[in-house]
């Protein structure tokens, strides 16, 4: 912590020992957390499971009962006024004065902060604007906004200072699919262009397809970071898809695993060899691919039930 | 910040409505002065109504001691309420200290536009009074004597009408400051809670507990550092030679409350977690 370099070897992210405790309930425990500069990273992990009290203790927001969290190379809470103009946040939701337009929100959120230029604010306002595809939008009081634009302008808010860091709480809640896929495609433009960004969701196809790392979170502790690559490592078997299911099951008699009408399942580590055989015995293949670890087989794996799941003695 | 605070009240409906209320009130009751003629006989009623209906200029003392036990303290108690609660209840508060915004400067800036709404709801009510007295029951008597006529304070000697300006105005001035007062113990309450409502009616039992001490003897060894105790002190600024003694204690009470008040503020503020 007392060497000023040590944010500039990589982490953007840095935290060691980070606990929480309210009262005797401990929501974060002992969170040992890196995230290297340049990253998509994703937070992954059930409801409860201390992802939110992570991201505002990150923030400064919430003041940890021990241990140190450094942010862009430096001690939060203690440097939170130089630190954070670089770092665009969405925690828990989007919000907004619920009586004034998108337009003027930002720019008094712009105002409200350092540092902010009053000549560029409605350069970067309009800029920010459209980013998330809120360009044109009009006078109309947030009040009025739907549950997708809420969440358009609530990441407008975060890109706002063009951030090195931006931490974003389930960024595709309440969009459609289309609007999922123009922010995906927004956060890897960010990414190239140099942005760390470190996402929570709980929608693990997203961060599948976003993430380049990952971070399990489960009962306060984090229990796994790994990058996606290295998590998704093949499971030995080959799913194949053939006319002849009963000429796979005699030809490989024992490396069958399961057959499900013209699905096979056979055990085998080497796809193409076993193309070349069955190809070889005469057999049509309709489709054959080496099967991988999902991220949710991983994630579910490794987690339990979350906070919001309350079971009675029974079950 | 206290800028984008500042423009942020102005464009609460809420504010407006609570500056439309205070200066209703006083006109309602011109109206029905000047239309029934019954005021009520000097030494009964609320301060200064009975010498109205003779001297317009007079109405605005009748209007802020109109609005001052009820009324001006409600709007402060919801004004100051929402200083932070209001944030913490949209959210908005979480975005303005990673903005970041610091802390101290969110409180100073809160502080900044409690006091703006209370110096200008009682610039207000002064104001409007004033015009709607004058429309209402004329200079008075001195007025055929060339221009705006004196008018006889509570003492029974003359003031002059630039007196009587100037006079209104440190009344106004320290009307604002017990209300002041009043609105940095709703800036504490109100980074006690999430709620904009609790934050208020913490602030309203403070003033109906004061005022139900006030008159009790046995709590005479307080009544000096109660909030509500030095309210009326305002009178003395209309007697000739003004009474400074009580104004000044007062305003020692009051500017003590906004410093503890605020304090209290800051240091329940400062380690917060906000979780809202």
């Amino acid at each position: 912590m007392s060497d000023p370099t040590a944010g500039e070897i990589g982490n953007v992210i840095s935290t060691a020992g980070l606990t929480k405790r309210y009262g005797r309930v401990t929501a974060v425990d002992d969170v040992d957390l890196q995230v290297p500069a340049g990253a998509r990273f994703g937070l992954l992990g059930p409801n409860g499971s201390g992802k939110t009290t992570l991201v505002r203790m990150l923030l400064g927001l919430v003041h940890p009962t021990s241990g140190s969290v450094e942010l862009l190379g430096r001690a939060i809470p203690r440097h939170a006024a130089t630190v954070l103009p670089r770092v665009g946040a969405l925690v828990e939701g989007p919000a907004a004065w619920p009586l004034l337009s998108g337009r003027a929100n930002l720019r008094l959120l712009d105002a409200a902060g350092r540092r902010g230029r009053r000549r560029d604010r409605r350069a970067r306002v309009e800029d920010a604007l459209q980013h998330v595809g809120l360009g044109g939008v009009d006078r109309r009081p947030v009040r009025a906004y739907s549950l997708g634009m809420r969440q358009r302008l609530g990441i407008a808010a975060a890109l706002l200072r063009r951030p090195e860091l931006l931490l974003l709480d389930e960024p595709t809640n309440g969009l459609d699919p289309r609007g999922i896929g123009e922010m995906r495609e927004l956060l890897v433009a960010l990414n190239e262009g140099g942005t760390t960004v470190v996402l929570s969701s709980h929608l693990l196809t997203e961060v599948e397809a976003l993430c380049t790392r990952v971070g399990v979170m489960d009962a306060g502790r984090l229990v796994l970071t790994e990058d996606l690559d290295a998590l998704r490592v093949p499971t030995g078997r080959v799913l194949l898809r053939t006319p002849d299911p009963a000429a796979v099951v005699g030809l490989l008699d024992g490396q069958v695993v399961e057959r499900n009408g013209q699905m096979v399942v056979v055990r085998d580590g080497d796809p193409a060899a076993l193309n070349a055989r069955l190809v070889a015995a005469g057999i049509r293949v309709t489709e054959l691919a080496e099967q991988r670890r999902t991220l949710e087989q991983v994630v579910l794996g490794l987690t339990g039930p979350g906070s919001d799941r309350v079971d009675g003695r029974g079950s | 910040m206290i800028a984008v605070e500042l423009r942020l009240m102005l464009r609460r409906r809420r504010v407006w409505l609570c500056w439309a209320l205070l200066c209703a009130l006083p006109a309602l009751v011109a109206v029905l002065l000047a239309t029934t003629r019954l005021a009520p006989a000097p030494g009964q009623g609320p301060a200064f109504l009975s010498a109205v209906v003779s001297n317009g200029q007079l109405f605005p003392a009748a209007a802020l001691a109109l609005v001052l036990p009820v009324f001006l303290p409600i709007t402060v108690a919801v004004v100051a309420g929402d200083a932070i609660a209001g944030e913490a209840s949209t959210g908005m508060l979480r975005y303005l200290l990673v903005r970041p915004v610091g802390r101290l400067r969110l409180l100073v800036a809160k502080l900044v536009s409690v006091a703006a709404f209370v110096l200008l709801a009682v610039l207000l009510v002064t104001l409007t009074s004033y015009v709607v007295g004058v429309a209402a029951f004329g200079f008075g008597p001195g007025a055929s004597l060339g221009g705006a006529g004196g008018i006889t304070s509570l003492s029974g000697a003359v003031i002059s009408p630039a007196e009587l300006a100037a006079r209104t105005a440190a009344v106004v001035g320290y009307l604002a400051l017990c209300m002041l007062a009043l609105g940095a113990i709703g800036l504490f309450f109100s980074t006690l809670t999430d709620s904009p409502l609790a934050a208020a009616l913490g602030v309203l039992a403070v003033v109906v507990t004061s005022a139900a001490l006030l008159p009790l003897d046995a709590a005479a060894a307080v009544r000096f550092y109660l909030p509500t105790t030095h309210w009326l002190a305002w009178i003395d600024l209309y007697r000739a030679p003004i009474l400074w003694t009580a104004v000044r204690q007062g305003a020692e009470v009051q500017v003590s409350y906004v410093l503890v008040a605020f304090g209290a503020a800051w240091a329940n503020f400062a380690t917060k977690d906000i979780t809202s």
